[in-house]
């Protein structure tokens, strides 16, 4: 019932349609790390954008350091050093708890106040904790609560859903 | 000792004391986190909310510029609230034991303790002696071990010389006063550095010091060949309790790191120096200044790799604490 292909054309569409309701000017794509960039690198293509990507790594960002510490593997963010009034497109994989998407704003906000910023996910499962939610979506799913789903990537992109729990 | 207090009982830090210890895995991941703290268009290091919320103390027995300011700012860049207690002027100065200064700052809810003291052992003391949710830096203590400063020069070494396992490194001056030597060593033997040469005369270097894992030269001329990292100490007149050289220019004549001196070493090897230099005594300004010398980038990078060890030291909190 995921098929990538049919997930990213309905994301490619959507995104079109809201970057023109909200006439976006000069947007600057961003994906977050890791699962986020595939998706935005294959997005950042269709939609011919001529800026680089922005690539963006929350994990010193996260709310979740008391409780489960740093996280391995933490890349440099690659952004440009002022979005002051800039319109921006971030881009992640999966959309769940909006934790990751809280800390995203909060990461970016600290390299200047954009102008505006859409939020677009491949796929919004259910279980969202904060006041967040996609703009643009390729599909919305619901999950059991033990089962957790991930991009594995990035040739070839292929969702994986796992249940947790032993 | 088969507990490492520095560990927590997952195998991450909590308290960085010494490099000793301490393995392969774990260095790298102080260099790769450190890595991931600076920006790699422009250099910078920006400010995380990593540990907001946590109070840091840098308390200093003995004076530091260079160590406290960096550990001030790696603090701030991390988004905690730092203390800078100066000990000379405070409680301690009118009687208090070093354990009731502890246990107040303490009751104070601190997070962590950056110790320097003149005292060889004084921050593995208070670790040990603190309550079990507080991690405790090792800013230098005595004769035994400075192992953030030879992190960030194995962070400013990466920077320039990529493969650990081929480079010759030389560890020239005042071996036996050294706490960064010491360290130094721990930390290149464990990156598995190909040699780890010390150049001293006899009565600046330690006793059996080939056992830390090092080859011996007494002569500059002849230990420089084939050196791709070179590491000046500083001449530590403060700590020459007895007559050890004949004088400073005669040391300067023999072990002072000049111009052509340096022709010696590989043409492409960088000059270190943990500070603060002693110009004319172990180095000359010219090569202090030159191109192969990276000691500013030593100062820029304590910044970034002192942010490294203190989230990871803090990540215990909450976690198994």
């Amino acid at each position: 019932m995921l098929e990538i292909p049919a997930l990213l054309n309905n994301l490619e569409t959507e995104l079109k349609r809201t970057i023109a309701e909200r006439r976006l000017v000069n947007p600057l794509m961003i994906g977050i790390r890791t699962g986020g960039v595939w998706i935005a690198e294959v997005m950042h293509q269709r939609l011919a954008m001529t800026e680089p990507l922005g690539l963006l790594d929350i994990s010193f960002y996260r709310d979740d350091f008391s409780q489960i510490g740093m996280h391995p593997n933490v890349k440099p963010s690659h952004l440009p050093t002022n979005m002051e009034g800039r319109d921006i497109i971030l881009i992640d994989d999966v959309f769940y708890t909006g934790r990751t998407i809280r800390a995203a704003l909060n990461e970016i906000f600290d390299y200047g106040r954009p102008r505006q910023v859409i939020f677009a996910a491949l796929i919004e499962r259910d279980g969202k904790q904060i006041p967040i939610t996609p703009d643009c979506v390729g599909t919305r799913i619901t999950l059991d609560a033990g089962q957790r789903i991930k991009l594995t990537g990035p040739a070839p992109l292929s969702i994986v859903i796992e249940t947790c729990g032993k | 000792m088969t507990h490492n207090i520095q560990l927590n009982s997952e195998g991450k830090l909590k308290h960085f004391l010494t490099i000793e210890g301490l393995d392969k895995a774990l260095l790298t991941g102080i260099l790769d986190t450190a890595a991931s703290f600076v920006n790699p268009s422009d250099g910078q290091i920006k400010k995380v909310p990593l540990l907001r919320g946590k109070t840091i103390v840098n308390l200093f027995f003995e004076n530091s510029t260079r160590t406290r300011t960096t550990f001030e700012l790696a603090a701030k860049r991390l988004s905690a609230d730092v203390l800078n207690m100066n000990i000379a002027t405070s409680a301690t100065s009118k009687g208090e034991s070093l354990l009731d200064t502890i246990r107040n700052l303490e009751a104070m809810f601190v997070d962590m303790f950056v110790v320097r003291h003149a005292m060889s052992g004084a921050a593995h003391f208070i670790a040990q002696q603190t309550a079990p949710h507080i991690s405790v830096i090792n800013a230098g203590d005595g004769q035994h071990a400075h192992p953030t400063q030879a992190m960030l020069d194995m962070f400013t070494i990466r920077q320039h010389k990529a493969d650990f396992s081929k480079l010759r490194v030389a560890i020239i001056g005042d071996i036996l006063h050294s706490r960064v030597a010491r360290s130094e060593i721990h930390a290149l033997n464990t990156l598995g550095a190909a040699e780890v040469r010390v150049i001293a005369p006899k009565t600046l270097l330690p006793a059996k010091v080939e056992t830390l894992g090092v080859t011996v030269s007494h002569n500059l001329t002849e230990g420089l060949q084939d050196i791709d990292v070179i590491m000046m100490l500083r001449l530590q007149k403060e700590r020459m309790t007895s007559a050890l050289l004949p004088g400073e220019s005669e040391y300067f004549k023999c072990f002072g790191l000049t111009e052509e001196k340096l022709k010696i070493a590989k043409p492409d090897a960088i000059v270190m120096h943990p500070g603060p230099i002693n110009r004319g005594v172990e180095i000359d300004s010219k090569v202090a200044d030159g191109k192969q010398s990276v000691i500013l980038q030593q100062v820029s990078n304590g910044i970034a790799v002192r942010m490294a060890i203190m989230a990871m030291a803090m990540q215990h909190n909450g976690a198994s604490a």
